[in-house]
C-alpha cells in the first residue's frame, strides 16, 4: 500500500507542479470583480427579496449591452417568480432612466428598489431622488455585490484554457504511446494540416459543400482520418520491418504530409463548409464544456484504461522497456509498435478535424510546429524518451501545464516571445528534475 | 582444466615473497583499507571492513552477491565515498574524491562491463584521456609503439587497427589491463574477469596475472569461480553481510570451507541429487543450421532429462537455442515436440508451442528492468491472465504471489522494479514467468551466471523439481562443474557443430569435455 502511494506521488508529481502554477497565476490576477450577466441578475434578485420580503416594486435600469440584457432578463424573471412587481425595464442611457422614473412617479407613485449594474447604479439621475421625485417614497439603489476573485479562475478563462489545449492534448495521447515504445513521431503537426485540408476538401467536393449533411461530413472526416492512419501505418512499417530510426521516418513523413496538404489545398484555405460543421469544435452540449474538450477527456479516459488495464497497454510498456526481452517472452512486438504509430497518426487526424471545425475551414498552415508542443507536453508529463515509462494522465497534466502557463502569461501581459523562452526552460527543467531524482 | 596449476603456481609465489623481503620497504602494505563503513538508503552495505594488499600478491575477494564486494571496490575506485574509514596507499593516507584521484594513486579497476569505447582501437582506448601529442597533433606512431610494447609485456598480440568492438571479450580484457599498466597502476582490481571467458582464455588470463604479480603489482581478484581462486590467489578474504568473516593463506583453505564461509552454513553438496526415470524424447531437433554459426545440429531431449550443451564461448551454443526458439531465423532444420512438427518462425510461436527460454543475459534479454517484477512475471502469461483484452489484475497478483512463495523470491512487494533485485532473485523471476507459462521444454542459457552460491543451489533444486514433473531441460553452461553436477547427458559443440556426446554425465570428467570442445 505504501509502495503504491509512493509510486503514485512520483508518477503524478507534475500535478503538484500544475497546482502550484494555478495558485501562482491566481494570486497574480486576484482583483475586484463585478458580477455580470444572468448570474448577477440572480444574485441581485435574491438580495432584493431578502431585504424587502414579498412584492417589492422594482425598476430595472441597465445599459444596452448583451451582458446587461442578460442580467435584466434574469432579474425580471426571478423577481416576478418571487411575487415582486417590475414596474419597468430600462435598457439605455440616463435620459431613458429619467423618463421611466417620471412615468412611475406620474403613475402608481411608489418605488422600493432601483436595480442596476454598478455603472447604472452610479448614474447622477439617482443621486438625489428625494428631491427630484418626492412622490416615489424612498427607493433604494441596489447593484450586484462586487467581490474579489482571480481573473485566472473565472469560468470563462478556464474554458478558454481547455479549448486552447484540446487539439494538442488529443495528439499527445498518441505521442505518449509512441514515446512509451521508445520512438517519436514528428509527423503529427503536418498530419493536422493534411487531415483538416482533406476533410474540408471532401466536404466541399464529395459531400455537397455548403449543403452537406451531418452524415456526409462525418464520412468525409472519417476518410481524412483514415488516410492519416495509413501514413501512420507506413511509418510503423518502416520502423518495424526495416529498422529505420523513428526520428528519420517521421521526419520524412512530416515533409510528405505537409507537401500533400499544400498540394491538396492548392495553397488556399477551403472554407465552403456548412455552418453546422463547427459543432465539434465550438458546440457545447455537455455541462457547458466545448465538445472538442469533452472528446479529449473521453479519449484520455479510454487511453488510460488501455494503458493501465489492458494487455495491449502492458505490451506497449514492455516493448519500450526492453524490446528483446518482450520479443523473447512472446510479445507480438511488430504489431504493438505498428499500433502505436497508427494510433498517433489517427489521433493527429482527429485533431486536424477538430481544428478544421473550430476554424470552419481547412488550410495547409494548420498545426505548424504543433509536434514540438505535443512532445513538450508528453515530456513535461513525465514520459521518458528512452521508452518504457509514461502515464496518460501525466501527459494530460503536461498539456494542461503548458496551456496554463501560456494563458497565465497572457493574463499577466507577458509577451509571446518571452513565453516561448519560459516554455523552453520549463521543458528542460522537467527533464532535469527527472534526471536528478534518478541519480 | 587447471589440475596442475597449483603446483606450477608455487615457484611464483616464493619468488614474489622473496622479492618483497628484499625490497626493503619492510612491512608497509601496498594498500590498507581500515574500518570501511558505507550505507545506502535502507541498506548497510559495509560495516567496518578491513582489507590489506601487499605488493606482488593476489588477494581473492569472495562472498555471496550482496556481501559488499562491489561496494568495497567502488570505495577503492573513488566511485563512492565511505561514511567512515581510511584508505592508505603505500602507507600514505588518501581521500579519494573521484575516480581520477584513485587513478592518480595507482589504482585501476577492471569492471565486468568493460570501460572501452567500442569504436576506438586498442591503443586509442589505452591512451584515452592521456594522449601523447607532438606539436599539438596526436602522436599515433608513438602510441602504437607503446601499446605494442605493453601487449608484448603481457605476452599477447592484439590487432591495433581494429576497433575494440571487433575484438573478442578476452582481448578486450587485455586492453583494459594494458590501459591499467599504461598509467602505471600498482593496484589492479578485477571484478569477475573470467565470467565471459572460455576455459582456454581463462588459463591465459591467469598466466598474465601471474606475470603482473611477479612484477610487483598487487591484485584484488573477485570471482565466484572457486577453482580459479584456488589456482591463482595467495590469500583469500571472505565477506559476508558487509563484514570480514575470514581471511587466510590459500594453502590453508579448501573449496568446501570457502563455500561454507561465504554462505555461513554448511553445504552438503553443491549439486542436489535427483532420481528421475527418463521417458521418451520430448524435444527433437534435426539438421538445425544457419550460416557458419550453427551447422547441421541434431539432438533430442527426453522426458525428465537435463541435457547440457557445452563448449567454448563462440562454439554456437547460444546461437543454436536462438534458432530453436525462433529468436533468429533458421535456414535449415526441423523441430518436433512430442512427435509433432512445430512451425517456429518467431519466439511467439515457440512460446505458444510450450518452449521457454531463460536467456544468458537477464538484464539485456530476460527482464524489462524498469517494470515491476509482477509485470515481468505476467509478460508471457498475459493472454491467459486477461479476458477480452483486459488484464485481470487480481488473478495476476494471486498467481505471482504463489510463485514468490514457491521459488522463495525475496522481494519487499510486487511493485518492486526488476532493476533493484539481486542476480539470483532476477533469475528466479525469469524462471517464475516461464513456470507459470507451463512450458514443457525449458532452455536455460547459463542459468547461474553471476548468481551467488546459496541462490545457485535453489535454482538447481528447482531444475530438479521440473524434470521430476516430466519436463525436459536443455541447459547451456560454461561452468564444467555445473555441467557435470547437473546434467544427465552432455553434448559438446565446437565451431557450430556437435563434436561429441557423453551419455553418462555422472561419470564424465572435465578433461573429457575439454578434449571434445577444442577438437
Amino acid at each position: 500500500m505504501k509502495a503504491r502511494l509512493v509510486r503514485f506521488v512520483y508518477d503524478y508529481r507534475m500535478i503538484f507542479m500544475l497546482l502550484l502554477l494555478c495558485a501562482l497565476f491566481s494570486a497574480m490576477t486576484y482583483q475586484e470583480q463585478s458580477p455580470t450577466g444572468a448570474a448577477a441578475g440572480r444574485q441581485l434578485a435574491a438580495a432584493i427579496s431578502s431585504d424587502f420580503g414579498d412584492a417589492p416594486s422594482v425598476l430595472i435600469v441597465v445599459r444596452d449591452l448583451a451582458d446587461d440584457a442578460a442580467l435584466a432578463e434574469q432579474l425580471r424573471l426571478d423577481l416576478v417568480a418571487a411575487g415582486g412587481r417590475v414596474l419597468a425595464v430600462v435598457q439605455g442611457e440616463p435620459k431613458d432612466a429619467r423618463a421611466a422614473l417620471g412615468n412611475i412617479a406620474a403613475g402608481s407613485g411608489k418605488l422600493d428598489v432601483i436595480a442596476g449594474t454598478q455603472t447604472t447604479g452610479a448614474w447622477l439621475v439617482f443621486a438625489d431622488l428625494k428631491t427630484d421625485y418626492p412622490t416615489l417614497g424612498e427607493p433604494r439603489v441596489m447593484t450586484p455585490q462586487s467581490y474579489y476573485w482571480p481573473d485566472f479562475l473565472k469560468a470563462d478563462n478556464l474554458l478558454n484554457i481547455a479549448s486552447q489545449i484540446g487539439v494538442i492534448a488529443i495528439l499527445a495521447i498518441g505521442m505518449t504511446m509512441v514515446v512509451i515504445t521508445g520512438g517519436i513521431d514528428l509527423s503529427v503537426g503536418s498530419l493536422i494540416a493534411l487531415s483538416a485540408v482533406l476533410a474540408a476538401k471532401f466536404i466541399r467536393d464529395a459531400a455537397g459543400g455548403m449543403d452537406a449533411s451531418p452524415l456526409g461530413m462525418a464520412l468525409a472526416c472519417l476518410a481524412a482520418i483514415s488516410l492519416c492512419g495509413l501514413i501512420g501505418a507506413f511509418s510503423g512499417a518502416m520502423v518495424t520491418r526495416f529498422d529505420v530510426p523513428p526520428f528519420i521516418v517521421t521526419l520524412a513523413m512530416m515533409l510528405v504530409a505537409s507537401g500533400l496538404a499544400r498540394r491538396v489545398s492548392k495553397e488556399q484555405s477551403i472554407y465552403e463548409i456548412p455552418e453546422s460543421f463547427v459543432w465539434l469544435g465550438r458546440g457545447a452540449d455537455w455541462f457547458g464544456l466545448p465538445n472538442g474538450v469533452v472528446l479529449m477527456l473521453v479519449l484520455y479516459g479510454l487511453a488510460h484504461v488501455l494503458m493501465s488495464r489492458m494487455r495491449l497497454g502492458r505490451y506497449l510498456y514492455a516493448v519500450g522497456g526492453n524490446r528483446e526481452a518482450a520479443r523473447l517472452s512472446g510479445v507480438p512486438v511488430t504489431r504493438v509498435v505498428m499500433f502505436a504509430y497508427i494510433a498517433s497518426a489517427v489521433l493527429a487526424g482527429l485533431g486536424g478535424v477538430v481544428m478544421a471545425s473550430q476554424l470552419k475551414s481547412g488550410s495547409a498552415n494548420y498545426g505548424d510546429t504543433y509536434e514540438l508542443y505535443v512532445i513538450t507536453a508528453v515530456v513535461v508529463g513525465g514520459a521518458a524518451l528512452g521508452g518504457g515509462e509514461g502515464k496518460m494522465f501525466g501527459t494530460l497534466t503536461g498539456a494542461l501545464t503548458i496551456a496554463v502557463m501560456q494563458n497565465g502569461m497572457n493574463l499577466t501581459n507577458i509577451h509571446d516571445d518571452t513565453q516561448d523562452i519560459v516554455l523552453g526552460f520549463v521543458l528542460l527543467g522537467a527533464v532535469l528534475i527527472d534526471k536528478i531524482q534518478h541519480r | 582444466m587447471n589440475g596442475d596449476q597449483p603446483e606450477s603456481d608455487q615457484p611464483n609465489r616464493d619468488q614474489a615473497n622473496g622479492g618483497e623481503a628484499n625490497g626493503g620497504e619492510a612491512n608497509e602494505p601496498l594498500l590498507a583499507m581500515r574500518g570501511m563503513v558505507k550505507s545506502f538508503p535502507g541498506v548497510q552495505a559495509l560495516r567496518g571492513v578491513d582489507l590489506t594488499l601487499r605488493a606482488g600478491e593476489v588477494l581473492a575477494l569472495v562472498g555471496e552477491n550482496g556481501a559488499g564486494k562491489s561496494t568495497l571496490i567502488k570505495l577503492l575506485s573513488g566511485a563512492h565515498r565511505p561514511d567512515s574509514g581510511t584508505i592508505a596507499v603505500g602507507g600514505r593516507e588518501i581521500v579519494f574524491q573521484s575516480p581520477q584521484d584513485a587513478r592518480r594513486a595507482g589504482v585501476a579497476v577492471i569492471y565486468q562491463e568493460f570501460n572501452l569505447v567500442a569504436g576506438l582501437t586498442a591503443h586509442e582506448n589505452i591512451f584515452l584521456g592521456q594522449e601523447s601529442t607532438r606539436g599539438g597533433f596526436l602522436d599515433h606512431a608513438g602510441e602504437r609503439r607503446q601499446a605494442a610494447e605493453l601487449f608484448r609485456r603481457l605476452g599477447v598480440v592484439i590487432d591495433l587497427d581494429l576497433p575494440c568492438r571487433r575484438l573478442s571479450t578476452a582481448q578486450q580484457q587485455l586492453v583494459e589491463i594494458a590501459k591499467a599498466l599504461a598509467f602505471e597502476a600498482r593496484i589492479i582490481v578485477m571484478d569477475e574477469p573470467t565470467a565471459a571467458l572460455t576455459a582456454h582464455e581463462t588459463a591465459r588470463l591467469l598466466d598474465v596475472i601471474r606475470d603482473l604479480r611477479s612484477g610487483g603489482i598487487g591484485i584484488v581478484y573477485i570471482s565466484h569461480r572457486l577453482d580459479e581462486i584456488l589456482a591463482i590467489a595467495d590469500r583469500v578474504m571472505v565477506l559476508r553481510d558487509g563484514a570480514n568473516v575470514d581471511e587466510r593463506p590459500i594453502e590453508r583453505v579448501t573449496r568446501g570451507e570457502l563455500i561454507e564461509r561465504m554462505v555461513g552454513r554448511e553445504l552438503k553438496d553443491e549439486f542436489p541429487a535427483r532420481s528421475v526415470k527418463l521417458g521418451p524424447p520430448r524435444l527433437e531437433v534435426t539438421g538445425l543450421g544457419r550460416g557458419g554459426a550453427v551447422r547441421d545440429v541434431s539432438f533430442s531431449v527426453r522426458r525428465g532429462e537435463i541435457l547440457a550443451l557445452t563448449g567454448l564461448v563462440g562454439a554456437g551454443r547460444t546461437e543454436t537455442v536462438r534458432l530453436l526458439f525462433g529468436a533468429d531465423p533458421r535456414e535449415t532444420g526441423e523441430i518436433r515436440l512430442d512427435g509433432r512438427l512445430l512451425t517456429i518462425r518467431t519466439p511467439r510461436d515457440a512460446v505458444a508451442a510450450g518452449i521457454g527460454l531463460l536467456t544468458e543475459d537477464r538484464k539485456l534479454e530476460g527482464l524489462v528492468l524498469g517494470a515491476s517484477v509482477r509485470e515481468n512475471f505476467a509478460l508471457p502469461n498475459l493472454v491467459r491472465l486477461s479476458r477480452r483484452g483486459f488484464v485481470q489484475r487480481g488473478r495476476e497478483r494471486e498467481e505471482f504471489a504463489r510463485y514468490v512463495d514457491l521459488l522463495k523470491i525475496r522481494i519487499p512487494h510486487q511493485e518492486q522494479r526488476a532493476r533493484n533485485l539481486s542476480g539470483g532473485n532476477q533469475q528466479k523471476v525469469v524462471l517464475a514467468k516461464w513456470l507459470a507459462r507451463n512450458c514443457e521444454v525449458l532452455i536455460f542459457d547459463e542459468p547461474t551466471r553471476g548468481i551467488d552460491v546459496g541462490a545457485k543451489y535453489e535454482i538447481y533444486l528447482l531444475m530438479n523439481r521440473l524434470v521430476e514433473e516430466g519436463k525436459a531441460i536443455l541447459m547451456i553452461s560454461s561452468e564444467l562443474p555445473e555441467v557435470l553436477g547437473m546434467a544427465d547427458r552432455i553434448l559438446v559443440m565446437h565451431e557450430g557443430r556437435i563434436t561429441g556426446e557423453i551419455a553418462d554425465a555422472r561419470r564424465a570428467t572435465q578433461e573429457q569435455i575439454m578434449q571434445l570442445a577444442v577438437a
